[in-house]
């Protein structure tokens, strides 16, 4: 997902203090940011959150490649209003994982530095403009799987943060079916291109929900305190249950020589992902993450002028005025 | 050495006649470009007819351990709430 593999932290207060915590959480009670919490919730939070504005804010990077090439303006206007709600989702998110008591520069250093991660998914490439409605259509939906349920999440901060970000996704995912609509109805090459682009992301979104966590201690431990609220396993067989029928109507093929209906089951068998790859990614190896660590880089050290500047120019306007009065 | 802008608490008047309503933070260097970044922020769907930013420092907030000495005396004063009264129905509306 955006937050993918998320350990949970260990946690060391009294034995009450937490049974009270956990009965709050039980209760549907929502934990506010000057509440008592345990160490090993608010760390894992911060990790948890602050991965996922990370995603939000290193996924413009791939869609952002294509808005200077868009086909046409129109399409061109909803890509750059896409890519810049990605940009909002990151500002929400930070600002959540920042009430938990650390800072928005502390979660920068750690994103270039490579101490906190984003999700793998970016680390693949829009080679085409089907690319992007691709990624509009698996991506986004992927994602929309995983934040509908955090909506319901106890930490009242990034509950209102997925409400936000859950209300402008439904866009994202439609711009994109749009485009594939439009290519896959279009000529023989479009048709290629968009069946291609399905191919190359398929596996990679199924790779989005991570590894099964069937068995993890992280998983139940993160479940117990409502910060994850599915399985990996049951996140992904919805998203290949919904998923399937959009690409039969869209006349394209998933490239899964194994999907097919269970009758017994009423979902669709499918392969799973290479999880070797999906590990390379992470370590460093995708075909991108070079790229869009440098882009990150780039932007925070190219952006100082600014940053300082406007302090400084904030500052001279305050002596002004305290010197008027 | 971190220069980092100050945080903003965001709040929007939805539609005309309503309260501003907290609905997030940001960073800005001063309140002219935290109003200009709300609005990028927090407006993008016509969510608002006029934006607030007050420093976050700036915010005082009672402490969740005075909930009770705060909130508690409130609740055994039932009769505060017009339903505590039985009035006949032969009087009609009141
Ligand atoms: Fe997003
Ligand atoms: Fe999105």
């Amino acid at each position: 997902m955006y937050a993918q593999m998320i350990q949970s932290e260990a946690t060391t207060e009294d034995a009450e203090q937490l049974a009270a915590f956990q009965a709050r959480i039980d209760a549907g009670e929502r934990i506010e940011p000057k509440d008592w919490m345990p160490e090993g919730y608010r760390k894992t939070l911060i990790r948890q959150i602050g991965q996922h504005a990370h995603s939000e804010i290193v996924g413009q990077l791939p869609e952002g490649n294509w808005i200077t090439r868009a086909p046409t303006l129109e399409r061109k206007a909803i890509l750059l209003a896409k890519v810049q709600d990605e940009a909002g989702h990151g500002l929400y998110l930070y600002c959540a994982a920042e009430t938990l008591g650390i800072s928005r520069d502390d979660l920068t250093e750690q994103l270039l530095s490579g101490r906190m991660k984003y999700s793998s998914i970016f680390n693949y490439p829009t080679l085409t403009w089907a690319d992007v409605g691709a990624v509009g259509w698996l991506v986004d939906g992927a994602a929309i799987m995983n934040q509908v349920p955090l909506q319901r999440t106890s930490y009242g901060p990034y509950s209102r943060a997925m409400i936000r970000i859950c209300k402008e996704e439904s866009f994202h995912q439609r711009q994109g079916f749009d485009i594939m609509m439009k290519m896959a109805q279009g000529t023989e090459a479009q048709k290629r291109m968009a069946q291609d682009a399905l191919n190359r992301f398929w596996y990679p979104s199924l790779m989005m929900f991570g590894p099964s966590d069937a068995e993890s201690i992280h998983s139940t431990q993160n479940m117990a305190w409502r910060i994850k609220i599915n399985s990996n396993d049951e996140l992904r067989q919805k998203f290949v249950d919904q998923t399937v029928p959009q690409a039969e109507f869209l006349g394209l093929t998933i490239p899964d020589p194994n999907l097919r209906l269970n009758p017994e089951t009423g979902h669709y068998d499918f392969s799973e992902p290479d999880w070797g790859e999906f590990f390379d990614v992470l370590r460093g190896n995708g075909p991108c993450n070079a790229d869009r660590m440098e882009a990150r880089q780039t932007a925070w050290s190219e952006g100082q002028w600014v940053r300082d500047g406007l302090m400084a120019h904030a500052a001279k306007k305050r002596a002004r005025r305290v010197a008027a009065e | 050495m971190s220069n980092e802008w100050p945080l903003w608490e965001v709040f929007i008047r939805g539609q005309h006649g309503m309260s501003h309503r907290h609905v997030g933070s940001l960073h800005a260097p001063d309140a002219e470009m935290a109003i200009k970044n709300a609005r990028d922020v927090y407006t993008r769907r016509n969510e608002g007819v006029s934006i607030w930013v007050v420093p976050a420092a700036q915010i005082a907030a009672s402490s969740p351990s005075d909930k009770g000495p705060l909130f508690d005396p409130s609740r055994s004063k039932v009769y505060r709430h017009p339903t505590f009264f039985d009035i006949p129905d032969d009087v009609g509306a009141m």
